[in-house]
């Protein structure tokens, strides 16, 4: 018997070495170092990241100037050594303002992550847990959010609620609460349906006890995915909504409010709107490089 | 000249793991007229070399040494222009999986008609004509009317029969049939195998055939190629090999083949009082599911039977017989429509909430896919330990020495403790599976096809570990599997099930020599090994 | 009722009733009710105008007939909705319903052909992209789409002005006079639809080509073109041909950023001056006007549906 078992792992020598609870932490370090340098983009993207960051909380680390302060001589001018991305049309500096606008924006996407995770993610948990009717209730309401298009509803919120950031974040987050719901709605009833949660109903294990140590932790991973893609797309409809004009009022600096002002300066003035844009681009692209890298690139590699 | 001659072949695949060696250096003939099987367990190879023969590798495999002769020219290193000319028309594959190797969205004449049009042997109108005379040969029923269907109105049978009418379509001198029956039922099996085999030996067609079950290479091939870890380990007759093989491997895969053998392994723990109260008490169960269209389906229909403690019944029957929700109702996993299951002298059928969870204590389920029924997340300790949880039994400590003690009765090394599912073999999840099962010490297991997804090598022990558990606890068995072979050597007496009815239960002897019944005749004849086993 | 086909129909047609009407009541639950005071919000002028005196605003209360029970309110504005009566504009007093006829024309030209073109770039991309042979041009051409829908859409619609219009001076930057006009917008609108079209083709392309039915087919000597139009592709368009439905709801909401960067009348526009001017009626109007274009749209899908995919026209499930 014992030799027949070492001939069953033999034949299997690549999932024996695979366990990530006993792996020394030189090895870790060394894999995820490979990891990392054959994909450049990642790292790029990383960096764009932890940027961003740096701005929202401590943007005088990487701007000391005034946001508000404009040099009327300085009006207009080009990307330069002086001044990285220009100056608008009162020679405020573009890239300190974007720096400082960073906060707002951001402050708004995580609130409309948060919103659409926790809303979508309980609506999506209890229609796939609980099944039958509620799952026909909740879902057939999720198809009607879904019915209407996210920045249409969004603008219905704005109109009910008024302009402002956080009138914003919340009408983009109920607006994108409906594709959590329906992806941690089929999590949920992929897990509960699998035959390790029936195993352990069938050993005696009670319902909630197997939501919190089997279906919960199992169904959470795609929607934690979903939240880093679904935190992309907030970026974009809250800097397209800013751009519509409702976000705060000028001269505060918020991305989206940055491309509106530049657009009249257009034809000779390429980079005020440019450079905001691109910023907002450049974040959009690395959350989606990230996501995607969580989604499975991580774990296929090992 | 040989039909097929594959020398030296060598195939890797490209992994994130590195190159993986998939051949190493693998000989094989084919002569026309002849049928050479090719067996090994999963993992062997035996796949790859269907498809490398015919340049249908992976996108990350390839040939790195060798040479493919087929009909005298070699095919290796071909482009994959010229390869289009081999395919189908010199040598024709058939499929492992008939219910997936179909396109659904075209109908299934078109399909055989397009093997035909690809190599210039017809045109639009004339193919639609021969597609119906082809899939006739191939044993299908009202071909005309068939040719006009799409695959999901087909049976998984009649889909392998257009597969075999897409395979002879081109009139190759070889046919590779790749694991061509193994998703399909015995008897469904039995008559494709018959029919594809008297089409190769008709026509002077070679035919490969490629299986993990050595009854069925047994019963068909004239000779054998036995396969293990990407090289050919034994070659000769059939008859020879299974009379006398010579490399340890083959032994042991004829001593596991379960249908090679009148008796595969004594039960050794024959003696059941069946005049003892009666464990299990089943009475005239009914259930009945509503389907999608309106209408009902009987599953389970008006069946009887007792298990006394320490035995084992087994419960056989094909795919929708109904011996799967027979198995779930008597663990009270389901509601029956209507009947009694009664346990240990108490009537079970109405149980609920805390009487529920008290007989999950005294009755276990083990279930058929030993990569589904573990928590992915789950240590091996966690998953043992989970029935203790749930009941409350002993404190952490505690629970970690029950855990280890049960791993250790399943034969596994202690260190399994703390890996999870996913870095252990099939064999040995469903060993975690059946100490799982063990924690609360029951009094019945419910054994729902413990080894159908596992190795025939593997099956033989985790079988022997049953039977061991057996004698050692006094455990009762109900032990649900597709296979009578394997029923065969665990069980004290067998159950047929069909359409939902128990059509005969007897002592396993009995039923096996002298069945009573033209269905349970029909089943055992179609048990894979058995012709040579009657002719060697 | 035998016939599952004319069930499968029927059940599509019945849902999509019932989606509108709950978007209905959705958009009236959030407009109407969610203010507080749905008078007081349009009467303040919106957030740029001048506010209205108190006896205006009682008369306004009862055009509305706000002063009656909330149930009672919503089923007379329910009834009048299916009248096509979505009450009149608080900006300008037109009506609703002729206040968007007006603008759908220069829309509908917009977004159709938009649609066009991001359903025609998305299936080129995408089979080109699994088509070829070379990984190099594959590499370049998927990742194509991932970039286009990281891209605000009104960056892409100012970076397009800049090139095309102050640079080369080919088309107009603003307004909407002939077809000249339409092409940067439609451009502009369809390039993140197309690169959505294009991921999922690609990847339903590809999941369909690892089928055991495409070995079948290369076993039988199907060619390469043979396989990935002849099989291939009619399995991978279902998750796509999906994808195009849903796209049409982000279509009528990409039309709000692009006419406003256009600058050309439309929806969009009056969606935008809806929103600032706090035009409840008219804001409702529009969202359940979007809600009917997507759940025909999708109606339609649903019809398409058992055409390319046999196994729903016998009504056996996917």
């Amino acid at each position: 018997m014992t030799e027949l078992l070492i001939h069953e792992t033999a034949a299997r020598p690549t999932t024996a070495t695979v366990s990530p609870t006993r792996e020394p932490r030189a090895v870790r370090l060394r894999r995820a170092g490979r990891f990392a340098l054959t994909r450049p983009g990642l790292v790029l993207s990383s960096l764009v990241v932890v940027l961003v960051v740096v701005s929202a909380f401590a943007p005088g680390l990487l701007a000391p100037a005034d946001p508000l302060l404009g040099v009327p001589a300085d009006k207009l001018q080009a990307p330069s050594a002086a001044h990285w991305f220009g100056t608008d049309y009162l020679g405020r500096d573009l890239y300190t303002r974007v720096v400082h606008g960073a906060a707002l924006s951001l402050q708004a996407t995580v609130i409309a992550v948060a919103v659409a995770l926790v809303l979508g993610g309980l609506i999506g948990l209890l229609a796939g847990f609980v099944g039958r009717w509620v799952d026909e209730a909740l879902m057939r309401f999720v198809d009607v959010l879904l019915a209407i298009p996210p920045l249409l509803l969004s603008l219905a919120l704005i109109t009910a609620l008024g302009y402002g950031t956080l009138n914003i974040a919340l009408a983009v987050g109920v607006a994108s609460a409906s594709s959590f719901a329906r992806v941690m709605r089929s999590e949920t009833m992929r897990v509960r349906r699998s035959t390790y949660v029936e195993a352990a109903r069938s050993v005696g294990t009670r319902w909630w006890v197997s939501l919190a140590r089997h279906v919960l932790p199992n169904a959470a991973r795609p929607v934690l995915v979903l939240a880093v893609l679904e935190f992309g797309l907030a970026v974009l409809a809250v800097s397209s909504l800013s751009f519509l004009g409702y976000g705060v009022p000028p001269p505060a600096p918020e991305w989206g409010g940055l491309v509106a002002e530049g657009r009249n300066y257009l034809a000779t003035s390429w980079w005020v709107c440019t450079m905001p844009g691109l910023t907002i681009a450049a974040t959009v692209l690395a959350v989606n490089r990230i996501s995607r890298a969580l989604d499975g690139e991580w774990g296929r590699s090992r | 000249m040989s039909l097929l001659e594959v020398t030296g072949l060598r195939v890797e695949y490209r992994t994130a793991a590195g190159p993986l060696h998939a051949l190493d250096g693998v000989d094989v003939r084919v002569e026309p007229g002849e049928v050479v099987a090719v067996v090994g367990e999963s993992g062997s190879g035996k796949s790859t070399l269907a498809h490398a023969i015919i340049g249908l590798l992976p996108a990350n495999g390839r040939v790195t040494a060798g040479s493919v002769l087929l009909g005298g020219e070699e095919t290796t290193g071909l482009s994959e222009k010229a390869l289009r000319l081999v395919r189908g028309r010199r040598a024709g594959l058939v499929p492992q999986d008939p219910t997936v190797s179909l396109n659904p969205v075209q109908r299934v004449g078109v399909q055989v008609g397009e093997a035909l049009r690809v190599h210039g042997l017809a045109d639009r109108r004339s193919a639609a004509v021969r597609a119906v005379e082809l899939l006739e040969r191939a044993g299908l029923p009202d071909p005309a009317v068939r040719a006009r269907q799409y695959p999901h109105e087909l049976s998984g049978g009649m889909r392998q029969r257009v597969l075999i009418a897409i395979a002879i379509a081109a009139e190759p001198a070889l046919i590779i049939a790749d694991e061509p029956t193994s998703a399909l039922d015995a008897t469904v099996q039995r008559r494709i195998l018959d029919h594809l085999e008297g089409l190769v030996r008709g026509t002077g067609t070679g035919m490969l055939l490629v299986t993990h079950d050595l009854g069925v290479a047994a019963d068909r091939a004239d000779r054998l190629v036995v396969m293990s870890g990407g090289r050919v380990v034994e070659t000769g007759r059939t008859a020879d090999v299974l009379a006398g093989p010579r490399e340890r491997y083959t032994r042991d895969l004829v001593s596991a083949a379960p249908g090679l053998h009148q008796v595969v392994r004594e039960n050794p723990h024959r003696d059941v009082d069946t005049h003892a109260e009666p464990l299990v008490e089943v009475r005239d169960l009914v259930k009945e599911f509503r389907l999608p269209g309106g209408g009902t389906l009987r599953a389970v229909d008006g069946v009887s039977f007792d298990i006394a403690p320490g035995e084992t019944l087994g419960l056989v029957g094909e795919s929708g017989s109904g011996k799967s929700t027979t198995a779930r109702l008597v663990l009270r996993m389901d509601d029956p429509t209507s009947g009694e299951v009664r346990f240990d002298g108490t009537d079970i059928t109405g149980l609920r909430g805390k009487a529920w969870r008290e007989l999950r204590r005294r009755a276990q389920l083990v279930y058929q896919n030993p990569y589904a029924s573990l928590d992915p997340r789950f240590s091996v300790e966690e998953v043992v330990a989970e029935p203790l949880r749930a009941f409350k039994v002993g404190d952490a400590r505690a629970r970690r020495a029950r855990a280890a003690e049960l791993v250790d009765r399943v034969a596994l090394p202690a260190s399994v403790l703390d890996r999870r599912p996913v870095e252990l073999s099939g064999g040995q999840r469903q060993r975690i599976a059946i100490a799982r099962a063990l924690a609360l010490s029951p009094d019945l297991v419910v054994c729902d096809e413990p080894v159908s997804a596992l190795d025939v090598s593997v099956q033989a022990q985790v079988l022997e570990l049953l039977t061991e558990l057996q004698a050692d606890a006094g455990l009762t068995y109900l032990f649900i599997s597709h296979d009578l072979a394997v029923v065969r050597s665990i069980a004290h007496r067998v159950g047929v099930m069909a359409q939902g009815r128990l059509v005969e239960l007897a002592p396993t002897a009995q039923l096996f020599d002298a069945p009573q019944q033209d269905y349970t005749r029909e089943l055992l004849a179609a048990i894979a090994g058995r012709r040579s086993r009657e002719t060697v | 009722m035998t016939n599952p086909t004319a069930r499968y129909l029927l059940r599509r047609v019945g849902l999509a009733v019932g989606v509108l009407w709950a978007a209905y009541t959705v958009s009236y639950v959030v407009l109407y009710l969610l203010p507080g005071d749905a008078v007081e919000t349009m009467a303040s002028g919106g957030l740029d105008g001048e506010p209205l005196g108190p006896a205006e605003m009682a008369a306004l209360r009862a055009r509305y007939g706000l002063d009656q029970p909330i149930l009672v309110q919503y089923g007379k504005a329910l009834w009048a909705a299916l009248g096509g009566d979505f009450g009149v504009s608080v900006q300008n007093g037109q009506d609703v319903l002729s206040a968007m006829g007006d603008a759908l024309p220069s829309t509908l030209a917009l977004a159709g052909t938009a649609l066009v073109l991001a359903v025609l770039l998305g299936t080129g991309l995408a089979i080109v992209a699994t088509c070829t042979r070379s990984r190099w041009l594959r590499q370049a051409l998927l990742s194509l789409p991932s970039l286009a829908v990281s891209l605000p859409v009104f960056l892409i619609g100012l970076l397009l002005v800049q090139a095309f219009s102050f640079g080369l001076g080919w088309f107009p930057s603003v307004g909407a006079k002939g077809p000249s006009a339409l092409v940067l917008p439609a451009v502009t609108l369809a390039l993140p639809l197309g690169a959505q079209v294009a991921q999922v083709l690609a990847a339903s392309l590809d999941r369909a080509l690892d089928e055991p039915y495409v070995t079948t087919a290369r076993a039988k000597g199907v060619g390469r073109v043979g396989i990935h139009l002849g099989h291939a592709l009619r399995n991978a368009a279902l998750p796509a041909l999906t994808v195009v439905g849903l796209l049409v709801g982000q279509l009528l909401a990409g039309t709000v950023v692009v006419e406003t960067v256009f600058t050309r009348p439309g929806i969009g526009r009056l969606t935008v001056s809806a929103v600032s001017y706090q035009d409840i009626p008219l804001v409702q109007g529009i969202v359940v006007f979007a809600a009917a274009v997507f759940v025909a749209a999708n109606l339609l899908v649903d019809l398409v549906y058992p055409l390319l995919d046999p196994r729903i026209a016998q009504g056996a499930t996917r």
